[in-house]
């Protein structure tokens, strides 16, 4: 990707991405740390759409930023007389080393590894070729994932239900 | 560069003239990203313009409308018939003072306005209003509707959330339950159309209609039905307006806002209802195309008139039906839609696999298939609604659970 | 000045680290789901680079593992995001630090 507007395009995506992310983990109050959740998830779909993976990014948006904000505003609405900061425990500096490390492991194999990529196009529409890949070679992942989600539905409803 | 494109006098297709235009400006050695960047202003400012323009027309046509619907008079006062009213109203919108109250998270209370606003703009870019008149054809188009509009739902809640006042929380409460569950049916709807046409680009599922002269209505009646009807929850419109619903909630989710914030709110509405239309238009419609009418007469024109029609439906639906009750609109989403739609799919991917394994024409397939989808979305309806509704007092939920806990009220039945 | 696969990893990995960081240390649960959602997110990421810098055109197998990733991702967060509801019901609380009944 040398052209202007990818690399443009990917340097502004990836700050909103990873400023909507630190807002998230950072502000106290829950409802702006879900309002700022979901700007990060939309450079997420902006980045999948730059790196050519049209269908995903829209996915991504779908149910990214249409379905699992609403879920975890509901979580926030239905639990009215608990705490509504989302401030740390006393692990905080523990976690931020080890979050820190890790992060720092794997920038640190990603830029030493040789990757060998060339200089690729980007891929054509997708979304048939998913649909392909989805009946085709991964039907049975398929199959189980809807099982899967399935019995997800079961297991929140039977969790939830007043008796 | 669309294949469509003619001469610049074309006015059959006015993306002929902005092609003209660009063509001019790089003639003078203006290099690409110039071009690029022109034609993504030009038409996100047409579409704007058209938007707000709509907007204002249909704010006067609507009030008139409802107005003899119910047996009054409707705005008369200002200019002649009252046309200019929605000039006043737009006037009086912008110079009315915005209050924000004191308890109000002003970060999210002020950003809400305009995040309501961005994806009801947003999904206007993929309808081509003719062959040349697209922002964007995308090829993921059926999708990115769904897509866009979902994103809504976040800001709808903000603003509730953020104005700390009980009617807008139970309105932002009641618009999301309605939102989550009506999106599941809107996909469903949407989903049997890229079964028949093989692409999700909404070029090509016009084309595809185009081609074999058959709109989808035609393929697809329990598919629009239920889209209209999930639709008009989607964009808040009477008779599912309970998330604002004025008797109940006072304003429902922006009862705070005032001024223009307030009119952002309105334009958000109407443009979302416009793009819904569009939707209906484009996947079911047939789009810009009329038979061959549209040699003769712009396309746009013909998709502009089968838009308004289509909205005015949505006007007539407000004018004619009572307000549903929340649970009751829950359970019929839930109930009643959602099995309906799933046949639906289920039966359009049938129906496209016995066309292209049989090999059959397509003028002997496709009238076979319309006769047959509408004498089942009669059964269908008819069948469905005598086994749902008919269920003994007994096999129904005791209490609705989602009631109280999106803020509706429940009167216990006599015994 | 160009655009390749090691800058689509290190975000990844940046995103990886503030979800891990999010869900190692916040005190409400929902809090703990959002660190979860990011750090899958990243993988998707991360996942989605791989496959447009380093895989063949045809196979996609990438983006088909993303699809997957969306879809387990979603029914984790119905899941946990009722067990949160669940947890409130029984102990009118969602601050892990309370919830310590299976503490030795």
């Amino acid at each position: 990707m040398e052209d202007v507007g990818s690399v443009v395009a990917f340097w502004a995506l990836a700050v909103v991405t990873l400023g909507a992310a630190l807002v998230t983990a950072l502000v106290r109050d829950l409802v702006r740390a879900v309002v700022a959740l979901v700007v990060s998830f939309l450079g997420v779909a902006g980045l999948f759409v730059l790196l050519s993976a049209d269908f995903l990014g829209v996915a991504q948006a779908l149910i990214y930023a249409g379905a699992i904000p609403v879920l975890i505003v509901f979580a926030i609405v239905l639990t009215p007389r608990a705490a509504r900061d989302n401030a740390e425990t006393g692990m905080r500096w523990p976690a931020l080393v080890l979050a820190g490390a890790l992060a720092g492991l794997v920038i640190a194999v990603a830029v030493a590894t040789d990757w060998g990529d060339g200089a690729r196009e980007g891929f054509r529409e997708t979304a048939s070729a998913i649909g392909e890949a989805l009946l085709n070679r991964y039907v049975l992942p398929f199959e189980v994932a809807s099982v899967l989600l399935l019995a997800a539905m079961l297991g929140a409803i039977v969790l939830v239900r007043e008796d | 560069m669309s294949p469509f494109l003619a001469e610049w006098w074309d006015l059959r297709d006015l993306g002929n003239l902005v092609g003209a235009i660009l063509e001019w400006i790089s003639e003078r050695g203006a290099p690409d990203w110039v071009t690029y960047v022109l034609s993504g202003i030009v038409g996100i400012v047409a579409v704007l313009l058209w938007a707000i323009l709509s907007q204002l027309a249909f704010i006067w046509i609507e009030r008139r409308v409802l107005g003899r619907m119910q047996v009054r008079l409707g705005p008369n006062r200002v200019g002649p018939w009252g046309i200019l009213q929605p000039l006043a109203d737009a006037l009086k919108v912008l110079a009315k003072e915005m209050v924000t109250p004191r308890n109000a998270d002003r970060v999210l209370y002020w950003l809400a306005p305009i995040l309501v606003v961005v994806p009801a703009i947003l999904v206007l870019a993929v309808f081509p209003f003719s062959p040349g008149m697209v922002v964007a054809d995308l090829n993921v188009g059926v999708l990115y509707i769904v897509a866009v509009t979902s994103t809504a739902t976040i800001a709808v809640f903000m603003a509730g959330w953020s104005s700390s006042n009980k009617y807008s929380l139970l309105g932002a409460m009641r618009s999301v339950a309605m939102l989550i569950s009506y999106e599941v049916v809107q996909v469903l709807a949407l989903l049997a159309v890229p079964v028949f046409t093989g692409s999700m680009r909404l070029g090509d599922v016009v084309a595809w209609q185009d081609n074999y002269n058959a709109w989808l209505v035609f393929l697809q009646p329990l598919g629009l039905l239920a889209f209209i009807i999930a639709s008009a929850v989607e964009v808040n419109r009477s008779p599912s307006d309970i998330a604002e619903a004025e008797s109940e909630i006072v304003a429902g989710y922006h009862t705070e806002y005032g001024g223009i914030r307030w009119g952002m709110f309105q334009l958000a509405e109407y443009v979302a209802g416009f793009a819904v239309a569009a939707t209906i238009v484009t996947l079911w419609l047939g789009g810009w195309t009329l038979w061959g009418l549209e040699e003769w007469v712009p396309g746009w024109l013909i998709f502009l008139a089968k838009l308004y029609g289509t909205f005015f439906l949505f006007i007539w639906m407000r004018g004619t039906l009572p307000r549903i009750r929340i649970d009751q609109l829950m359970g019929f989403a839930w109930k009643f839609l959602l099995p309906l739609m799933l046949l639906n799919v289920l039966l359009a991917g049938l129906e496209k696999v016995v066309w292209t394994e049989t090999g059959a024409s397509a003028g002997l397939v496709l009238p076979a298939f319309a006769v047959l989808n509408f004498a089942l979305t009669a059964a269908l309806i008819v069948g469905w609604g005598a086994i749902a509704g008919g269920l003994s007092p007994r096999m129904r939920a005791k209490r609705p659970l989602l009631v109280r806990e999106v803020g509706g009220i429940y009167y216990q039945p006599l015994p | 000045m160009s655009v390749g696969l090691e800058h689509f990893l290190v975000l990844s990995a940046l995103l990886f680290g503030v979800g891990l960081f999010m869900a190692l240390a916040k005190r409400n649960i929902v809090g703990i789901l959002m660190g979860i959602e990011l750090m899958f997110n990243a993988v998707n990421l991360s996942l989605v680079a791989f496959a447009r810098f380093l895989e063949a055109a045809e196979r996609l197998s990438g983006q088909v593992f993303v699809v997957f990733s969306i879809t387990v991702a979603a029914a984790e967060a119905a899941v946990a995001l009722a067990l949160a509801v669940a947890i409130y019901r029984r102990r009118e609380s969602v601050d892990v630090d309370r919830i310590n009944l299976l503490r030795w």
